[in-house]
């Protein structure tokens, strides 16, 4: 249940691992739809996003925030996330790759647990903000 | 439509949750997540002590309440976009645990947009219990009912 990150040798301005994700593929939203229960046909059903007026199907909010919450799992391990909140700017598209990246903005104790919190975001190829958020990692 | 702010402090039917591994791993795959504690329960034993659950994991629960667990506005889901969530966790949850999760209509309000037209806001809180019926976990979501359909 240790933390991978030691609370008196992280600093502010330390980034998160970056995950990139390539070539985002309507299968993406088809399994995340299947895993998730989330079944809004936004996301899969090409006949109803046309009658909605959209170009065409594209991930699920969800979906690009499970990719991003990588970083912060990877950074400090699964189990050690106390906090985790997005916010969706952008749709993700098929054929998008996306680069998840995060980086420490302060270091502070809550209910006796010291935790490191951060921002996070997912740009697209272009390098457009597609999820911003913020983080508590429990540390060491 | 009118804002109908009477809805806050609606409050659902708890759901029962249970975290069962193979919606775990079946979860890490979909978000293209290697770490092996989703797939080899020794490791994540020795590691975690049983096997945790993806931060977003509980985005999953949210989505097999039976509609009288789930108060909500009445939206066009053409147009409907999800704005934020939020997740914050008190207690470790691993699979094997059997959550109780209520919903709560939090906020509800209305914003006028740029793209979108009039865009109306429904907050939703979801406490998480565990069968020892600790808190471990608030999920918070924003969903947002845009003007009118919104392709960025």
């Amino acid at each position: 249940m240790a933390s991978k990150i030691k609370y008196d040798a992280v600093k502010v301005g330390d980034e998160t691992p970056t995950v990139t994700i390539e070539n985002v593929a309507r299968p993406d939203f088809v399994r995340y739809a299947g895993a998730s229960g989330d079944f809004v046909p936004l996301h899969y059903d090409q006949t109803f996003v046309e009658a909605a007026g959209i170009p065409t199907v594209f991930a699920q909010g969800m979906w690009t925030a499970g990719c991003l919450s990588r970083c912060l799992t990877d950074y400090a391990g699964a189990g050690q996330v106390r906090r985790f909140k997005v916010r969706f700017a952008r749709q993700v598209w098929p054929g998008d790759t996306l680069t998840c990246r995060g980086k420490v903005t302060g270091k502070t104790e809550k209910h006796g647990e010291r935790l490191i919190e951060g921002e996070v975001e997912v740009v697209n190829q272009k390098g457009e903000a597609t999820v911003k958020g913020t983080f508590a990692v429990a540390a060491g | 439509m009118a804002i109908d702010k009477s809805i806050i402090g609606q409050t659902g039917k708890p759901f029962t949750v249970p975290i069962e591994w193979s919606k775990v791993r079946e979860f890490a795959r979909a978000i293209r997540d290697p770490n092996p504690v989703y797939f080899d329960p020794a490791l994540a034993k020795k590691e975690c002590g049983g096997i945790p659950v993806p931060p977003t994991f509980l985005q999953v629960a949210a989505f097999w309440m039976g509609e009288d667990s789930m108060p909500t506005a009445k939206f066009d889901i053409r147009r409907i976009l999800h704005g934020e969530q939020d997740f914050e966790f008190l207690k470790p949850i691993f699979v094997g645990d059997v959550l109780t999760g209520t919903s709560r209509i939090a906020d509800v309000y209305e914003k006028e947009g740029g793209r979108g037209g009039k865009m109306t806001f429904m907050v939703t809180e979801i406490e998480y219990k565990n069968q020892k019926g600790e808190t471990v976990a608030f999920a918070r979501g924003t969903l947002v009912e845009t003007g009118q359909a919104v392709s960025s």
